[in-house]
């Protein structure tokens, strides 16, 4: 076999982009399982719709960009951004919000930036946002009770023929702690049978989930603790300082437990492309999404913020990168250049 | 016993790849062996190549010096067996580029005989310029890898050092040569360090090695006698690579950072491996020149894994197929580790000096990169460097060609340790994209300093063009000067001819060019004078005609120009007076003006009398025919003769005294005419002359390689040199077959 010269490392990790990302995927299952089982078949249906409608659209724009298709496709970056955004849209939403919310986030959240590694922004929080911007009713409306639990027949109808039951939908916990702050005390939002007395079981449950696969993540050395426990931690002591009044303000479980808070934490501002690069940058970006995110909940108007947080922070990624520059070896300070 | 210390401090990033170093430590590191030739090139080391002081043909043994060091940083090459010198000449060498430099071949004849040796067991009775001798003259260099010169790093002013750090991290996957030699002659290694830190004069010796290697460690610390323990500190650490490179080992060991293009020295520390301070103890204490080294021979495709102790020059195949390796198998052939190792295009290299490993794994143990996927940004290779750089960020610039903000982002920082590659999951070849920014900013460099060169000689003509100027213009000066006083003078005196002397005077010092100091001088003070009076025009200006202070202004800044213009035609002037050539010039243009009668005037003199000389005697003749008085006439033609001999005697004084004014060049054309003529007339140089030029011709032939070698190793454009060579060569092949023709 004649030898072949190329120049060093000779040996490489075996991680992989497609590693990386069918790790990301195995550890949204459990969060899926649990949304499935807890809520609704919604979930899975809008995953399916996500994932086709993502593929198709991955693979045209390749081919209009003259790109290798099957190459970027099996790296499976696309059918992540498709299952975040399944995960983070309401499960009776009309199909056409999911395949619009796909289009958006392949296209404009990716495609236009120049692909894979370029885009500035999280694609799938780029299109929750600008449907949550621009079909307000649909995104706000469509979230499932806990107490009902909808066949995937009526299901299927109410996404594809826009069938939707009073009944089946409701506003999610940190939407109802809100709206009825003004008018009940703690304890009687607390009552209601969304909270059951303390904490909206199925929330809590999916929230573990998501948990558990992000430090499944952690494990696997897919991401690191930076992200997750910066933005955590600074959500949570932010909630525990102004949650004292929990007659004024959600208290810290809720923000925690029952909103989006863990699949955000460790699935969506963790995504590479569009956050800080250094441990340091990380901790700065994971507690300014953690502080937007509160803020957002507390008082803005939209109904969860993790969305708007995280494409805030997006913003600000390539400063944060500029102002944590690690020191290098032998300069007794770092050098940051000229912007 | 000693203690181990714990005490580290943690390397940022770094990156676990698989140790695979198992596989080569099960057996004892194996005898050497003597191969069919032995190939040693001049430069094995960093520095200037080694000067051949053997010749083709010579027997030579075992420890023999080859080649001697040649400037500071260089390193001696010996034999490593008794044989006979079969060859000095360019062979292809273990790099990269598969390129190819000098060497010398040894045909080995079996006997491995050794030179007389003259062990010191006493070395600590020995004065420290011998051991210091001994040490640079044994060709130790590094053997970790990096190949410097080991005399050079110890040279270092003691006052300076204060810790000996010893390397024995060996980090790199697969090499396990540190390990075992530790395991083996931790004895060797600690008697050699001990040699270092009496040369260094330092107190502290630090000895990091990692934890992967507890058999090493133990050893060491069993090699390390009472007396030393306190001085000697074994540090052991985590396994991390790369743990081992240079400075990274020093801030484990020590806390402390090597500040950015600075070396070690600067913070009081000498770093050495573990396998120099064995050789350096051989070298000292028992007269071994450097001939020999531990090489780890591993990878798949080798049928029997291990280390062996190798000669140095022992070809590469030759190694590997005493250790059965599997060509077929065998996926590439690694020299070093698999981070940061060379590969090799052809096993027909010799193991030098700095081979610490043989790598030939298979294409499923060390698998291709995949084709490069664009960076996503996931901040691995942040996580992974060592020396706290954003691999990402380099790698964008790099792309772009932004080398200024590449160079910010510390790029020369960049130890190419390969960490930041091996973790990316694009499979981007971070590290080829940083050596091709280095190239491309040491390029620019290089290009940048040769235009400010450019720039250095054009501005250089620019003023001398303009002194040129002045210089006219300052003998216009004096032209009209004289003119002025010329015609002063025949106003005066009336008489119209001390005004034409003087002119022509002028004339021909204007003209014939030598440079009339004196002029100039007047020109200068005249200037001065004018800007003292325009001053003065000035000041009186300022309170009786201050509306028209511009323009006394400009005049003065007219006169003060033409100083400034004066006094550079003067310095320039004075230093042409004493420039030699301009003082023969001006001495032949003496002679021109009248001064001395010239060659040719008195070269026509001596015709003319010639001339006279021949009517005369004409005349004589025919006079003597006529039978008429002749007395008359023969005393005309003596005083003839006599005004012939003087003539002739004053041109041959004249041509005498011209021939040192002349070019060195027109004696060196006359001996050429002289060798043309004697060649047209068919005697042709002797052989001994042949014989003699062509030597001259190899001495020179020599030179210039020499000359390419260095130009080579610094990276400089040798096209012009090798032109030279070539000439050179061609000229000495002419002269070789005329030799022989002669010979024949
Ligand atoms: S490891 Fe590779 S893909 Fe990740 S940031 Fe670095 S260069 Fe980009
Ligand atoms: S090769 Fe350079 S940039 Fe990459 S990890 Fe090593 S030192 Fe850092």
């Amino acid at each position: 076999m004649p030898l072949i010269t190329l120049s060093s490392p000779h040996s490489a990790k075996p991680t992989k982009i497609s590693t990386v990302m069918g790790t990301v995927l195995l550890c949204m299952i459990p969060g899926f399982i649990a949304l499935t089982v807890f809520f609704s078949y919604g979930y899975l249906i809008n995953l399916a719709l996500a994932v086709v409608t993502a593929l198709l659209l991955e693979a045209g724009s390749l081919a209009l960009r003259k790109r290798p298709i099957k190459f970027f496709i099996t790296d499976l970056s696309v059918v992540v951004t498709a299952a975040l955004l399944a995960a983070s849209l309401p499960p009776f939403a009309p199909w056409w919000i999911t395949v619009v919310g796909t289009a958006t986030a392949v296209l404009f959240g990716k495609h236009i930036f120049g692909g894979m590694g370029q885009n500035p922004f999280n694609p799938a929080m780029l299109a929750y946002a600008l449907l949550l911007v621009s079909f307000p009713v649909q995104m706000t409306t469509n979230w499932p009770v806990v107490d009902v639990y909808v066949s995937i027949g009526d299901t299927l109808r109410a996404i594809f023929a826009g069938n939707v039951v009073d009944g089946w939908v409701g506003a999610t916990p940190l939407d109802y702690y809100k709206l009825n702050l003004a008018t009940q005390t703690a304890d009687e939002i607390l009552a209601s049978s969304l909270f059951n007395g303390w904490l909206p079981a199925g929330w809590v449950w999916v929230s573990l989930a998501w948990l558990a696969g992000g430090l499944v993540l952690i494990w696997r050395r897919i991401i690191t603790w930076h992200l997750p426990v910066s933005m955590i931690a600074t959500l949570a002591l932010l909630s525990l300082v102004f949650g004292i009044d929990s007659d004024s303000f959600t208290p810290a479980s809720i923000h925690l437990l029952a909103g989006a808070t863990m699949l955000g934490a460790f699935f969506i501002i963790t995504d590479p492309v569009s956050c800080a690069t250094s441990n340091r940058g990380k901790l700065v970006f994971g507690a300014g999404v953690g502080v937007l995110t509160y803020v957002i909940r507390t008082w803005g108007n939209y109904p969860d913020a993790i969305a708007f947080a995280t494409l805030l922070m997006n913003f600000a990624a390539p400063f944060i990168d500029h102002y944590t520059k690690p020191r290098t070896y032998g300069h007794t300070k770092a050098h940051k250049g000229h912007k | 016993m000693n203690a181990i210390a714990k005490q580290v401090w943690a390397l940022p990033g770094g990156i676990h790849p698989p140790e695979n170093k198992h596989q080569s430590t099960a057996s004892a590191i194996a005898e050497p062996f003597i191969p069919t030739e032995l190939v040693l090139p001049l430069s094995q080391h960093i520095g200037s190549p080694s000067k051949v002081v053997v010749a083709v043909g010579d027997a030579v043994l075992k420890g023999q010096l080859l080649a001697e060091c040649q400037g500071n940083v260089s390193a001696a090459v010996h034999a490593p067996t008794s044989g006979v010198i079969s060859a000095i000449e360019n062979r292809a060498i273990p790099h990269a580029s598969g390129m190819s430099a000098m060497a010398i071949v040894l045909k080995p004849d079996g006997k491995d005989q050794w030179r007389e040796r003259q062990p010191w067991q006493n070395w600590r009775d020995m004065p420290r310029d011998d051991i210091f001798a001994r040490i640079a003259a044994a060709g130790v260099i590094g053997l970790g890898g990096a190949g410097f010169p080991t005399a050079t790093k110890l040279g270092f002013d003691p006052e300076r050092i204060n810790t000996l750090v010893l390397n024995g991290t060996e980090c790199e996957p697969y090499i396990t040569a540190d390990d075992m030699i530790m395991r083996e002659r931790a004895d060797e290694i600690i008697a050699g360090a001990q040699i270092m830190a009496d040369l260094l004069q330092v107190e502290r010796v630090l000895i990091g090695i990692e934890d992967n290697k507890p058999e090493a460690i133990a050893a060491m610390q069993a090699a390390i006698p009472d007396s030393l323990a306190a001085r000697f500190i074994i540090k052991t650490f985590a396994t991390k690579y790369p743990s081992g490179g240079e400075k990274q080992l020093i801030w484990i060991l020590t806390g402390q950072e090597v500040p950015s293009g600075r070396i070690p020295a600067d913070l009081g520390i000498v770093c050495q491996n573990v396998g120099t301070a064995a050789a350096l103890y051989r070298a000292v204490v028992q007269d071994e020149p450097l001939i020999s080294r531990i090489t780890t021979v591993t990878g798949d495709a080798v049928g029997q894994l291990g280390n062996r102790e190798v000669l140095i020059g022992t070809p590469m195949n030759e190694l590997l197929e005493a250790h059965n390796v599997d060509w077929q198998k065998a996926d590439r052939l690694v020299m070093g580790g698999p981070m940061m190792g060379v590969a090799l295009a052809d096993a027909k290299v010799p193991v030098i000096k700095t081979t610490n490993c043989l790598l030939l794994p298979t294409r499923k143990e060390l698998p291709l990169a995949g084709p490069e996927m664009p960076c996503i940004r996931c901040g691995h290779c942040e996580q992974a460097c060592p020396a706290g750089l954003l691999p990402q960020q380099m790698l964008f610039y790099a792309k772009n060609k932004e080398l200024e903000r590449l160079e910010q982002q510390n790029l020369f920082d960049c130890i190419e340790c390969g960490a930041c590659a091996y973790v990316c999951p694009s499979d981007i070849p971070l590290v080829q994209y940083y050596r091709f920014g280095k190239g491309e900013i040491r390029r620019e460099q290089a290009e940048h300093e040769k235009s400010e060169r450019a720039k250095a000689r054009f501005e250089a003509r620019q003023a001398r063009l303009e002194a040129e100027k002045a210089e006219k213009e300052a003998k216009r000066q004096a032209r009209a000067e004289a003119a002025r006083k010329a015609a002063e003078a025949k106003k005066k005196e009336g008489s119209a001819a001390p005004a034409a002397i003087a002119k022509a005077t002028s004339k021909v010092a204007a003209q014939s060019g030598p440079i009339d100091i004196a002029a100039l001088e007047k020109a200068v003070a005249s200037a001065q004078a004018k800007v003292d009076q325009a001053i003065v025009k000035l000041n009186e200006a300022k309170e009786t005609d201050p509306g028209n202070l511009p323009a006394y202004e400009r005049a003065l800044g007219k006169f003060e120009e033409k100083l400034a213009k004066a006094k550079t035609a003067l310095t320039e002037g004075k230093a042409k007076a004493d420039d030699p050539v301009e003082r023969a010039k001006r001495q032949a243009a003496a002679k021109a003006a009248g001064v001395g009668p010239s060659v040719a005037d008195l070269e026509k003199k001596v015709a003319t009398q010639r001339q006279r000389l021949q009517k005369i005697a004409e005349k004589l003749k025919a006079a003597q025919d006529n039978g008429d008085d002749t007395s008359a006439i023969e005393k005309g033609m003596q005083a003839t003769q006599a005004r012939l001999n003087k003539a002739q005697a004053e041109l041959d004084k004249a041509k005498a005294e011209q021939a040192p004014a002349d070019d060195v060049g027109a004696k060196a054309i006359a001996a050429a005419k002289e060798a043309a003529a004697k060649r047209a007339a068919g005697i042709g140089p002797s052989a001994d002359e042949l014989r003699g030029k062509v030597a001259k011709q190899q001495e020179r032939l020599a030179k210039i390689e020499q000359k390419l070698a260095d130009a080579q190793a610094a990276g400089e454009d040798v096209s012009a040199i090798e032109k030279g060579r070539d000439a050179t060569a061609k000229r000495l092949e002419k002269m070789q077959a005329e030799l022989a023709q002669l010979e024949e």
